[in-house]
């Protein structure tokens, strides 16, 4: 189970490095968050993974770890609120800009002589 | 019974504020807006005030939330360093307000509740022992960051805004892996139990808390804007309005506290294994920070570029001097922190004040027209760039001289010195080139009319003789700060402030 979680893990962050990469703002965005999916899952594992058992001590002769499930409803709620943020800013960005290209070079020289 | 309950009180005042102001105030909300603003930063004082006093006289506090003790809950442990950071903060939100209140916070919505939100997760960040509840607070004055910079629109300031909120996500992510792999290799994440569990760690174990620990130098590395992620900051910090530019003085500071607290403390001398884990990288990418931010300073051609790279060699003479992880560079570190703070501060409201009343120049580095109230600025200008140059008698020459005293020991002498001093020079080439340039070289014809608002250069007025009043008790203040040195070194009472009990701590995980 800990190898298929592991490469789970593993392949969605490759992903996600692979798409914030790219010069564009929309896949960076999309990239992120499933960067965030990669991270919820990880925070999931770091208190070990167990099958059916409650988070609740001397419930049962062993207990999942429940700090980790509340970080990760904590982190879950933050990286819902930041994507939300970041697709408006790209919508916004591509709408001012006129393009999504991240580091267009001709408006960037103009930052100076403005 | 209402000084236990000190601890908490600069996180709920901009809360509250925050929310009063988001409130619909009938036709013209502003005016109330802005006075519960300036009520809100006030009490801060106060009350960050009384929190530096009592600190002083019980060494920490330690503020268990819910009453869920440590390390099961999370406490909010307020020792010198925590509380010099939050009254340095109360500091120089007071006056940034007060110039935002002239007619800038009209320029987009909400900009003063996002302020006082701003101000809540700088706090939060500063008193808090938990390194979770650490995240979160930079979550929350991140996002309020992401709103303010944006604050007054416009093409660039929305290019700026994208980078720095991509790269702050991805710091994000990075930050929950971090605390993932040490939570996994430690099982706590209270910064006093982890501190305990650090030094415990051998083999495997040690080994992946490492990448943790050096994971988290990167994301601190992120708000703190050292060498190779510091791209954002100079093109955010000179598109922004100035009055967020100059509330962002205090956000890279974050993460030196941040950056000082967690090396010293957790990966200190006494974290077996992994002692001193980050110093090596702190050190040598502190100083590549300090010859490029001067490099950018030399190829400034706008003021507020010029003072976003001053911030950048701020930020690498601090991280140079930290990586000694003594007494001595610690206290001279904080004292030039916080002069450094108060500086860059002034000089982005100065550069907004000139470039509005230099019309169409604004604040580029090029002869314009005389502005309407031209010596007044030029003897401004002068003063804040004596300070942040560092030549006698302002605080910045006592904060660099106190910055080359700890740097004496040792060999590393033979890199810093040169260093911090040929930067000095440069500064002191570029901000005298900056000055003739726009306060003597200016064009003949009728000079500008627009007068700034009499707050406005009370705004600025009052974090310039901040510099002054640190020169004249520079004593008490280098006092103050080789104790927080001495304290963060040592860690030993931070530890059993926060655990007294620990037996408890031992059987963890």
């Amino acid at each position: 189970m800990e190898a298929l979680y592991a490469i789970t893990v593993g392949i969605l962050t490759a992903c996600s490095v692979f798409l914030i990469l790219r010069g564009r703002s929309f896949p960076i965005v999309i990239g992120i968050t499933m960067l965030s999916y990669a991270v919820n899952l990880f925070l999931f594992s770091t208190g070990r993974l167990v099958i059916g058992e409650n988070p609740i001590l001397g419930s049962g002769d062993s207990y999942t770890d429940p700090l980790p499930q509340a970080l990760v409803l904590t982190a879950i709620v933050i990286g819902f609120a930041m994507t939300a943020y970041s697709i408006i800013l790209a919508v916004r960005a591509r709408g001012e800009i006129g393009t999504d290209e991240v580091n267009d070079l001709d408006t960037h020289n103009d930052t100076e002589g403005r | 019974m209402w000084p236990m309950h000190l601890a908490i009180l600069p996180i709920l005042i901009p809360l509250f504020a925050g929310l009063l102001q988001l409130l619909q105030w009938g036709e013209n909300p502003q005016p109330i807006r802005r006075t519960i603003g300036i009520i809100a930063c006030l009490l801060q004082l106060v009350v960050s005030i009384a929190l530096l006093l009592q600190v002083q006289q019980h060494n920490i506090i330690v503020y268990a939330l819910g009453n869920w003790q440590a390390p099961f809950g999370i406490v909010l442990s307020v020792d010198r360093l925590s509380s010099l950071m939050v009254l340095l903060t109360a500091v120089l939100a007071l006056p940034v307000l007060l110039y935002a209140c002239f007619g800038i916070d009209n320029l987009g919505s909400h900009f003063q509740a996002l302020f006082q939100f701003q101000l809540m997760g700088i706090y939060g960040a500063f008193l808090t022992g938990d390194l979770f509840n650490l995240f979160v607070f930079f979550e929350v004055l991140l996002i309020s960051s992401y709103a303010l910079l944006m604050h007054g629109g416009g093409k660039f300031r929305i290019r700026a805004c994208l980078h720095y909120v991509l790269i702050n996500l991805a710091g994000s992510a990075l930050f929950l892996i971090a605390l993932g792999i040490l939570y996994g290799s430690t099982g706590t994440l209270n910064i006093a139990d982890m501190a305990q569990k650090v030094a415990l760690l051998q083999g495997d174990d040690a080994a992946i808390a490492k990448a943790g620990a050096l994971l988290l130098l990167v994301v601190f590395g992120i708000k703190a804007a050292i060498l190779p992620l510091h791209f954002w900051l100079p093109q955010a910090y000179s598109t922004t309005s100035g009055v967020v530019a100059a509330l962002f003085a205090i956000m890279t500071k974050v993460g030196i506290y941040a950056i000082a607290r967690v090396y010293t403390l957790i990966f200190g001398a006494n974290a077996g294994v992994l002692a001193m884990v980050g110093n090596d990288w702190i050190w040598v990418l502190g100083l590549l920070t300090l010859v490029v931010g001067a490099i950018g300073v030399m190829s400034s051609r706008d003021l507020r570029m010029l003072v976003a790279y001053l911030v950048v060699i701020s930020v690498g003479t601090m991280m140079a001097t930290l990586s000694f992880a003594n007494e001595r560079a610690i206290s001279a570190v904080f004292f030039y922190l916080v002069h450094s703070t108060l500086i860059t501060g002034a000089l982005f409201l100065l550069a907004d004040v000139m470039s509005a009343q230099r019309g169409k120049t604004a604040s580029r580095i090029v002869s314009g027209r005389r502005m309407a109230q031209h010596s007044l600025l030029a003897v401004m200008f002068f003063v804040a760039a004596i300070a942040v140059i560092g030549i006698p008698p302002l605080s910045g020459f006592i904060g660099k001289l106190f910055i080359l005293e700890a740097a004496r020991m040792g060999n590393e002498t033979a890199l810093l010195w040169p260093i911090i001093l040929v930067s000095s020079l440069v500064v002191i080439i570029t901000m005298a080139r900056a000055g003739s340039k726009m306060f003597w070289h200016t064009l003949s014809g009728k000079p500008g009319d627009s007068k700034s608002p009499t707050g406005q250069l009370v705004a600025i007025s009052l974090l310039l003789s901040g510099s002054v009043l640190m020169t004249v008790f520079a004593q008490p203040i280098s006092e103050f700060t080789t104790q927080l040195a001495t304290d963060l070194v040592d860690g030993s009472y931070y530890m059993q402030a926060v655990l007294p009990t620990t037996e408890v701590a031992t059987h963890g995980y």
